[in-house]
Formats: C-alpha cells, sequence, structure tokens
C-alpha cells in the first residue's frame, strides 16, 4: 500500500472576534511573516438581539468593517492566501451579504486588486421551511417553542447557519475571496484545512476558538489576532501581540463562552466532541490542543435563524430621587398604567407597556432577588411596544405625563414627579423584532446554499 | 456576611459570569482559582437544580443543565430565558449581568 503522504502544518490567521472590531497592524504584520495559509475572521453573531437580523442592518460600523476588510484582502490577494468571511454583515441575510460586497468592490477598485470573488447565500426560501416542516424535518431546540407553519409565514430573512460545504465548492471554483451569509462560526477557518484532508475535529475545534481570535487568549481582547496551526494530530495556538498569550486555561475557558456543553459543541452535520480533549503548555505564550473529534449526527442538520415584527416602540429616559415616591414606586407604576388604559380604552389594547426601574430591578426583573430597593435615586425607561408607530407615540405620551403628575399617597413634591435629562423626552425607536425561528432543518445537501464566483 | 463559618463563593471563585447560549437560553459560569474547590463542590453536589432554581425564583424545569468541565475547573448552568433575547419585556439583550445571585453561594 502507498504511504500517504503527510499533510505539513497548516497555518491560519484569524484577524478578529468579529470583522469590525478592529486589530492592530502589528499583530497583523506578525501574523503574516508566518506565512499563514488562510486570513479569516467571522463577522456575526445573534448577541445583539433580533433588531439587526430584521432591519437587514448591521450592528457593526461600515468605516471599521472596510477598514479591516481592506487590510485582508490586500495582504492576502497580494501574497496568494485565500481570504474568507462569514456571516457577513453581522446577521447573514442577503441584504448584510450585500452591505459586505458593496464595501469589498469598494477595496478592490480603490486598491486597484483583482480576484476572484466567492459569494454563499445563507437565505433560506419559506417555501424550502414549510416543506421541511411537513417532511417532519424541522426540531425544536431546548426552550424554543416548536416551529408551524403560521410562524414561517411571519418571518423574515430566514437564514441557515452553513457548514463547511458551500466554501469548500467555491474553494474548488477557485475562489481568492469568499464572503459569506450566515455560517457557522468555525466553518470559515476550518474549510479550507478540512478541504485538504485534516482532521475535521481537530479543525473545527480550532475553527471554534479563532472564531473568537485573541478574546481566548489572556488577556483576552475581541480586536487582536491569534494565529493557529494545524498538524495532523493536534494544533496550536499562539497570540500575536507581546501583551497576551495563550495558556491551556484561557483555552479551555473559551471552550465554555456562550454555550451550554463544553463537552459536545453542536454545528451543520456533527458535533465536536470534547470529552479526550487536551489542552498543553508549550511556554512561550503557545498551547496545543488534541483529541477534539467530530462526530457526523445522523442527517445533516442546520440551524435556522429567523425574526418577525413584533411591533413599534417609543421609549422615555427620566429620573426619580424623591424618597415617599422612591418607597411607593411599584403601587405607583401599576396605577399609572392603569390609568392610561382606563382613558384609552380599546385604543391602547394592542399595546405593551414597560417600567424599566434602574435601582430597582432594571437588569433582572423578574429574576432580581433583592426585591426592596435601598437606592436613592431610581432611573426609569417607559417602553411602549405597539403595532405602530403612532399608537407607541401616544400611548408613551399619555403614560409619560400620567406619571409625571400621578398624585400619589404622601405626595409633598406637587410640581412633578419625574426629573427628564432630554427635551424631547420621548424617542420613537422604530420597528421591534423578535426571534420567531430557532430550530434545526435536515437537508440532504449540505451545499445546497446557492453559491457564485464575481470576478472582481 | 459569615453565617456559621460558612464561607462565600467569591473567595474560591475566579469568574463568576452569566451570557447568552443563543437567544433562548443563559448560560451561568464558576470558575475556580484552586482544583480544591472544584472538587469539592462537585463531590459534595454544592451547586444543584434545586438551589439554582431557589436563587433565581425559577421552576426547577427551567434549569436546563449542569455540567462540571474538567479542562477549566468550571461548573456550567444552563437556565431558560425568562423570554428570548430581544423579545418585548426583556432587560438583558446579552444576558452579561444575571450572575449576582451566585454571588451570595455559601459553603
Amino acid at each position: 500500500m502507498e504511504k500517504r503522504k503527510k499533510l505539513p502544518p497548516f497555518k491560519i490567521l484569524s484577524t478578529t472576534a468579529i470583522l469590525g472590531y478592529g486589530f492592530p497592524e502589528s499583530s497583523f504584520k506578525k501574523g503574516l511573516s508566518k506565512k499563514p495559509d488562510l486570513i479569516a475572521a467571522d463577522a456575526g453573531s445573534t448577541d445583539p438581539g433580533p433588531y439587526y437580523l430584521g432591519s437587514g442592518k448591521s450592528f457593526t460600523n461600515r468605516t471599521a468593517v472596510k477598514r479591516d476588510l481592506r487590510l485582508m484582502i490586500k495582504a492576502g490577494v497580494e501574497r496568494n492566501i485565500p481570504v474568507i468571511i462569514g456571516s457577513a454583515g453581522g446577521s447573514g441575510a442577503r441584504p448584510h451579504l450585500e452591505w459586505c460586497l458593496d464595501i469589498v468592490r469598494d477595496i478592490a477598485r480603490e486598491e486597484n486588486l483583482h480576484f476572484k470573488l466567492g459569494i454563499a447565500e445563507a437565505d433560506i426560501p419559506k417555501e424550502t421551511v414549510l416543506t421541511a416542516l411537513k417532511n417532519g424535518q424541522v426540531s425544536s431546540l431546548p426552550f424554543v417553542p416548536p416551529l408551524t407553519p403560521a410562524v414561517v409565514e411571519e418571518s423574515e430573512n430566514i437564514v441557515a447557519q452553513m457548514g463547511v460545504e458551500p466554501f469548500i465548492k467555491l474553494l474548488e471554483a477557485g475562489a481568492q475571496v469568499i464572503v459569506a451569509g450566515r455560517s457557522y462560526d468555525p466553518a470559515v477557518f476550518a474549510a479550507l484545512p478540512i478541504w485538504r484532508g485534516y482532521d475535521p475535529g481537530l479543525a473545527l475545534h480550532l475553527g471554534k476558538i479563532l472564531e473568537c481570535a485573541a478574546i481566548a487568549a489572556t488577556p483576552g481582547s475581541g480586536s487582536d489576532c491569534a494565529f493557529g496551526t494545524l498538524t495532523e494530530d493536534s494544533f496550536i495556538l499562539e497570540a500575536l501581540s507581546s501583551e497576551r498569550k495563550f495558556t491551556p486555561e484561557s483555552a479551555a475557558a473559551h471552550t465554555l463562552y456562550e454555550k451550554s456543553d463544553p463537552y459536545h459543541l453542536p454545528g451543520p452535520g456533527g458535533s465536536i466532541d470534547l470529552t479526550g480533549c487536551k489542552f498543553e503548555d508549550l511556554g512561550q505564550g503557545r498551547v496545543r490542543v488534541s483529541g477534539s473529534r467530530f462526530i457526523p449526527t445522523d442527517g445533516y442538520w442546520l440551524k435556522l435563524e429567523a425574526v418577525r415584527l413584533a411591533g413599534y416602540r417609543s421609549i422615555s429616559v427620566a429620573g426619580v430621587r424623591d424618597p415617599i415616591m422612591i418607597d411607593q414606586i411599584d403601587d405607583i407604576l401599576k396605577a399609572v398604567e392603569v390609568r392610561v388604559r382606563d382613558i384609552l380604552g380599546k385604543d391602547s389594547e394592542g399595546s405593551q407597556i414597560y417600567f424599566h426601574v434602574y435601582g430597582k430591578n432594571g437588569v433582572m426583573g423578574e429574576l432580581e432577588p433583592v426585591k426592596k430597593t435601598r437606592s436613592h435615586e431610581l432611573g426609569i425607561v417607559i417602553e411602549v411596544v405597539a403595532p405602530t408607530q403612532a399608537e407607541a407615540d401616544a400611548v408613551l405620551a399619555l403614560t409619560r405625563s400620567a406619571l409625571l403628575h400621578y398624585g400619589y399617597e404622601g405626595r409633598i413634591a406637587t410640581a412633578g414627579n419625574l426629573a427628564f435629562p432630554f427635551s424631547p423626552s420621548d424617542v420613537a425607536m422604530g420597528k421591534v423584532y423578535e426571534f420567531s425561528i430557532y430550530h434545526l432543518m435536515e437537508v440532504s445537501d449540505p451545499a445546497f446554499f446557492p453559491v457564485r464566483i464575481e470576478e472582481l | 456576611m459569615k453565617t456559621k463559618g460558612k464561607r462565600s463563593i467569591m473567595k474560591v471563585a475566579r469568574v463568576i459570569r452569566s451570557k447568552n447560549s443563543g437567544p433562548y437560553e443563559l448560560t451561568l459560569d464558576i470558575m475556580f482559582k484552586d482544583r480544591r474547590y472544584y472538587e469539592l463542590f462537585k463531590k459534595k453536589k454544592l451547586i444543584t437544580a434545586d438551589k439554582i432554581a431557589a436563587l433565581y425564583g425559577v421552576d426547577k424545569a427551567a434549569v436546563l443543565k449542569i455540567i462540571y468541565f474538567e479542562p477549566s475547573q468550571a461548573i456550567k448552568v444552563t437556565l431558560k430565558r425568562k423570554i428570548p433575547s430581544g423579545t418585548p419585556g426583556d432587560t438583558d439583550i446579552y444576558g452579561a449581568q444575571q450572575h449576582a445571585p451566585l454571588l451570595n453561594i455559601k459553603f
């Protein structure tokens, strides 16, 4: 039998935790001097909440994203190193992807760079989800209500986190720079090495750490590069600035971050099993990780994400310093809502009124174990969510004025109950979205995401 | 506040934090300074679903899992969010400031 050729070390330069969070040029240059085989960054998260997916807007700033991308693309194209970006524009639906592609085209023009741009779309048509639902190919994640056809119909910007397969398809087609819609974070780092024959468990685990760049180092930073070297049986992590280093503790601790089970990290097509994983200190701020395994699932499941419109929001911010009022704050707020609903009647039926009372339970709400505030002042955000902006504005205005002049028990400060820091006091915040789909969907072809090549 | 010689978890934990694990879950991490205390908490089962449910005033069914993670000398607890991140009525989109009740654990 012919002896298989040993794979050379595969080196990955991860620039930043989220594209647009920035990185020092010195770290980037140091990474380039190590001759990476891949420059990549993840651009997305659901962390900033449902608004960004629904509105089609990026939670990162265009100037900042352009700065990061310019450095990455210029270095990559000039040195013939593939550059891969996933979850473009933060949420990775079509408007986010187009936003990011527009920046890439700008850079190519400005820098006179010519390359094959690979594009992968993550949008999933409603019909695809409805068919999967009918065929029993949709399953709920913990605490997520079962999906119904009605919810699919109400949802906007349905995306799925793509795995490595669409990236590999684009690499096969000769893409030098890839910009993809919503992606499984590790896929941008793992696709190329998996395509070249490296172990998927190690490649994906390395990707899982590199997607947060230097956050997994100590001291952690979301705005600095990290470097990974993948071999056949392990991978090595190192930081690229003298300020920070990787330690077995920092690398292992990162495995806990934002996930519910650090031993089993589920993703498209399977999960990374870390039960046999070892983190070893190699000195000089380097850590070797081994033993991570990829366990394919029965069938290939993708995670779907979508949101629906929940209404329109208006808010007002005010402070309270009166101790007599603070003492009765819960009763006062309840009474104000009753009064508002009494005055508006049917006109307030579709509206939800929330009082975020900082200094009391503004941060934890019902979960707050301290029931009685000892604060000498309270900050109140009055929030109204209604079916239209006009209704939200109207209910907020009345709630604000009712609270301002409410005659509570024992009141001696009769000129007004609220200190407003701003004029105008009321802000119309526009559309409010909520997550509606956060489910798994089974697909027969993991590379079914539409891909294309654009020559720049 | 010391009660009957009991110690605060803050003396032995290096990290106590909360964060979303997706929009529907809140995950709590306790990392110990010393393996000794990690082993003690693990052996004596000092963190239980009942205890977490009581600290947060939620139903026990809202506690999804408690996992001991050797490589970090850490305990991870995952809870159901009261409402999904960003749904009207939410108070902490990232879930990053929901850890304070854990600071009251005594052992």
